[in-house]
């Protein structure tokens, strides 16, 4: 009969961070041990908390299925002699699979017969091999920071304290550093107590009589209900991050929630500060009123029952409060130290050893910064903000509340800024020049904050590739990986007309006035493109168009990088048409040779064959305005012009002998052929396109 | 419960779990953890249970006095034991019992957060743990110290004294903490305050503590190269409080931060690879002594 199996690993508080991954892994894992083992099964459940892990498998099967398989011998030629007498190597086949010679068969492979013979296992009852099976699993389980305790050597997130492993309402025995399997799991540390569980079955509801909900979404649902439910009777709007609500479900075991207070008068704190030290620090969530106003309340969820709740809540506030109290120091202390005294700090920070201090980085942002306004014809007043916001970017580095939450940074910034009277696009520049913080970050909103972060983030990719600091694998401590692909957002957000290429001599220019550049240039420049190769792919790849399209648009040039983007989109379109196949061809008929060609000069009176005509012509007419639809952004309406050169093609390269003996004409034909394939190439690579 | 008997009732409690009760080191230090009783006992294979109060400075923390809940000096209890026991996170809890807090009463969790010391080339994973949000003790099992990999493995519990006295008192301001019945906190610890971080932060001669700086370094190595652990520990330590003096003036920038760090650094992996290479020397004298290592 089959029957429900249940492991439970008991651990000591295990980091919440981990715990989804690890129970996941420890039912894939079991499946996969189970169906190698061929034991059948119909289905697994997780659970888990902070001091268990656990699955339950359904309808285990009772024994292994039977195994029949055939297993391959040598061949005809060396088994049987003329006779169809069996050769000793046939003999000794039959023998070592365990099976009589008259049933050994023969089987063709690959035009070869061989000998084969057919072995069958027959499966052993399921309970024989699960010990080794489960404790095989459980100590090969891998998780990202392992420890070692007492005097075990095994290395494991946390000490295992207890293994709960019942086949049935069998117990499936084994010892990991000397815990004895059995079925004695543990209740809430505060509000169980032990308990013996009768069967995989009545494990949920066993440990619920001791206070622990380990069903996952049971417990996420009954925090989220009692929020919805507070927030509804307070009249509150309580805002529940999710990466927050994941941490804190897997923080408490029977979870119940509570509110408490501050002062009011701590509101008077930014927001920011308030809800970073609330959430960040003490894995509270913040609450609002209809409007959107942070109002002096927080939620927390406490492990256990509803006794003593106000007690709980004391505790938290005045944990609190010390926090506030000290941010509300900061934050005066910080307002009665002019900006300009902190930009004098800054030239007391190193940023890196080669490449000087912070303050020299802030000067660095400054020159880049007006280059690129001066590129990009900004107005004087944009100029002038710009000028202004890169000089005090990064003041607030050296505030006593940056110091303490430096997740804050930017924020502080453009706070105290505007408190010291700057101009609001400046103060709010110094937020925007962080942006895009993280993936799925937005760009800066203005154009003064779209140009230092656009001048902070090249800074940091030339300087340390210049120093040969150059992200490899997992190891890129500098974060270039991000910063280049804010570059590329950021230019794509705001359509800016700014080549890589401009970008990287305006950088060049200013390392070398500072006798910074230790590598050579022309080396800088390919690892520069390279590596902005990869992240402008990236965006490709993630708009999901075709492998071929993405490198058939990235073997152009992709200085340009809003070019490069609509250009994929525009050449997806246009491959997925019908009847795309004779045109590619047409196109690519005409690269090949177009790069025998020596020169592009075209000289109408060598022209012999009508079909020759006729294509320079369609050419010549069409050309003006694919080079007007190209300026205009339109794409993908310059590769259906394209189009129409696919039957003149077709009829030159059925009538025409391109590489004529006769130089004249034959250099007349390449260099055709040349002027169209320039055209096409503005575009994409076609040879790269999969037909 | 008042300040002094939180702290009988644990050098009690702890007595009682075979822990040998030793009194604070007389040489300045930032933690409990750097006093030699845990930093060199935690090495090797001898079982080791030890519990004593620490007082601890840190230069950069001193606020004049003026701050409830920041200090230039606070109070740690110190727990290690060596291999740690199955149920050592259930004795813990007890001991929170023994001062009165009783866990259903509170909301009491146990946060991952991993320890590590740089200057003292060691490291480890385990919690703090929060009794109703506030931070009140460092559990850790040692992975490393002084670069040696822990075996047997030590844990380490460190209570902060103020932080959960403040808790058991349901004071909102460490000076006002009872010390014992009439005496405060402040009585005792005000005055030092006030005077430490005006040295700290106002007084303290640079130029000297550089000096002194090269000089207990130079007489570490002197003694390690006699194999005095001991001795040439307690330098190491005077380097330290020295480097958190000079480092709380903000005489160390952040270049040179790292080369006083590495210099601390390799000293005391040195004087833990003596240690150890000593007490083999020695046989191992704790492991035959069943009295030390009872609760094995």
């Amino acid at each position: 009969m089959n029957k429900d199996l249940l492991i439970e690993i008991g651990m000591e508080e295990i980091p919440s961070r981990f715990i989804r991954d690890a129970v996941n892994l420890l039912e894939k894992k079991i499946k996969e041990w189970l169906t190698e083992s061929r034991i059948e099964f119909s289905s697994t459940k997780i659970y888990a908390t902070p001091r268990r892990l656990a699955v339950i498998v359904n309808d285990v099967s009772p024994k292994q299925s039977d195994l029949r398989s055939e297993v391959k011998g040598p061949s005809k030629k060396i088994a049987q002699n003329d006779q169809g007498e069996w050769s000793k190597a046939a003999l000794g086949f039959a023998r070592s699979q365990g099976v009589e010679p008259s049933s050994l068969f023969f089987k063709e492979l690959n035009g070869v017969e061989y000998v084969y013979a057919v072995k069958n296992e027959i499966g052993i009852e399921t309970k024989n091999i699960l010990s080794e099976g489960i404790s095989k699993i459980i100590t090969s389980m891998v998780y990202p920071k392992n420890m070692r305790w007492g005097k075990y050597d095994l290395k494991y997130v946390r000490p295992i304290r207890w293994l709960v492993t019942l086949y049935g309402d069998q117990i499936i025995p084994m010892e990991i550093t000397e815990v004895h399997a059995g079925r004695k799991s543990r209740g809430h540390r505060f509000l169980g107590g032990d308990v013996n569980i009768n069967l995989p079955s009545t494990y949920i509801s066993q440990l619920k009589a001791e206070y622990v909900y380990a069903d996952i979404e049971e417990r996420q649902k009954l925090i989220v209900e009692q929020i919805e439910a507070l927030a509804q009777d307070k009249n509150w709007l309580i805002s529940v991050k999710e990466d927050l609500l994941e941490e804190v479900l897997f923080l408490v075991e029977y979870p119940t929630v509570l509110f408490g207070s501050f002062q009011p008068e701590y509101l008077e704190i930014p927001q920011e500060v308030l809800i970073t030290s609330m959430r960040e620090h003490q894995r509270y969530f913040p609450v609002f009123d209809k409007n959107k106003k942070l109002l002096p309340h927080f939620v927390t969820v406490r492990n256990g029952d509803k006794k003593s709740l106000d007690v709980v809540a004391r505790g938290n506030e005045k944990v609190l409060k010390a926090r506030l109290a000290d941010a509300r120091f900061f934050y005066q202390e910080d307002q009665n130290f002019p900006i300009e005294k902190a930009l004098a700090k800054l030239e007391k920070i190193v940023y890196h050893e080669e490449l000087g201090t912070v303050g020299d980085k802030v000067r660095r942002i400054r020159l880049i910064s007006d280059q690129i306004s001066k590129y990009l014809s900004t107005d004087d007043k944009v100029n002038e903000q710009v000028t202004r916001a890169s000089t005090i970017c990064k003041f607030d580095l050296v505030t006593q509340m940056v110091y303490e939450f430096p997740e804050l940074q930017g924020v502080m910034g453009e706070d105290y800024a505007l408190k010291a009277g700057e101009d609001p696009v400046v103060s709010r520049a110094i937020f925007e020049h962080y942006q895009p913080r993280f993936s799925g970050d937005s760009s800066p909103k203005s154009m003064v904050g779209a140009i230092i972060s656009i001048a902070d983030k090249m800074d940091s990719i030339i300087g340390c590739f210049s120093i040969g600091i150059i992200p490899t694998g997992s190891q890129d401590p500098y974060a270039l990986r991000r910063s280049a692909a804010g570059i590329v957002q950021i230019i794509l957000d705001h359509d800016i007309n700014l080549n890589l290429s401009n970008l990287f001599e305006i950088c060049i220019e200013v390392y070398e006035e500072n006798n910074l550049l230790k590598t050579e240039i022309s080396d800088l420049r390919s690892k520069f493109l390279e590596f902005f190769s990869l992240r402008i792919k990236n965006v490709l790849t993630d708009m999901n168009l075709r492998y071929d399209v993405i490198d058939a648009v990235m073997e152009t040039d992709i200085n340009n990088i809003p070019s490069v983007i609509r250009r994929g989109k525009a050449l997806m379109d246009f491959v997925e048409q019908s009847n795309i196949k004779l045109i590619i061809e047409s196109f690519n008929r005409v690269n090949n040779l177009a790069s025998k060609a020596d020169n592009k000069i075209i000289k109408q009176e060598y022209f012999e064959e009508i079909v020759e005509i006729e294509l320079f012509n369609m050419w010549e007419q069409m050309h003006p305005s694919l080079i007007e639809k190209l300026d205009a952004s339109l794409e993908f309406e310059a590769l259906e012009m394209l189009k129409q050169l696919q039957a003149p093609i077709t009829a030159f390269f059925e009538k025409v002998m391109v590489m004529s003996e006769n130089e004249k004409l034959r250099r007349n034909r390449l260099a055709l052929l040349a002027n169209i394939s320039s055209d096409i190439i503005k575009i994409a690579d076609f040879q790269k396109i999969v037909l | 419960m008042n300040f002094q008997n939180m702290i009988l009732t644990l050098q009690q409690f702890w007595s009682e779990q075979n822990c040998i009760i030793v009194q604070p080191y007389d040489v300045e230090k930032g933690a409990g953890t750097l006093n030699p009783m845990t930093f060199l006992r935690s090495i090797g294979p001898e079982p080791w249970n030890v519990a004593y109060v620490e007082p601890s400075r840190r230069p950069a923390d001193g606020r004049y006095g003026e701050n409830p809940n920041r200090l230039y000096q606070h109070h740690q209890y110190q727990v290690i034991m060596k291999p740690s026991p199955d149920n050592i996170q259930e004795i813990y809890l007890k001991s929170l019992k023994k001062l009165g807090i009783h866990a259903e009463d509170h909301d009491i969790r146990f946060v991952e957060d991993n320890w590590e010391h740089p200057a003292l080339g060691a490291w480890g994973l385990g919690w703090e743990v929060w009794l109703d949000g506030m931070e009140i003790t460092q559990f850790t099992y040692f992975q490393q110290v002084g670069g040696i990999d822990m075996n047997p493995v030590a844990v380490e519990i460190t209570y902060g004294l103020e932080r959960l006295a403040s808790n058991i008192q349901d004071k909102e301001n460490v000076f006002d903490l009872e010390w014992v019945k009439g005496v405060k906190y402040g009585d005792v610890f005000l005055q030092p305050e006030y005077e430490h971080s005006k040295y700290t932060f106002e007084i303290s001669d640079t130029k000297m503590l550089f000096t002194l700086f090269n000089m207990y370094e130079e007489e570490a190595k002197k003694s390690l190269e006699q194999n005095l652990v001991f001795p040439a520990y307690d330098y190491v330590l005077k380097c330290s409080h020295t480097f958190n003096l000079l480092d709380a003036r903000g005489a160390i920038s952040v270049t040179e931060r790292t080369g006083y760090i590495t210099r601390v650094r390799n000293l005391s992996r040195l004087c833990a690879s003596t240690y150890l290479q000593e007490r083999e020397r020695l046989g191992f004298p704790l492991l035959k002594d069943e009295g030390v290592s009872s609760n094995e």
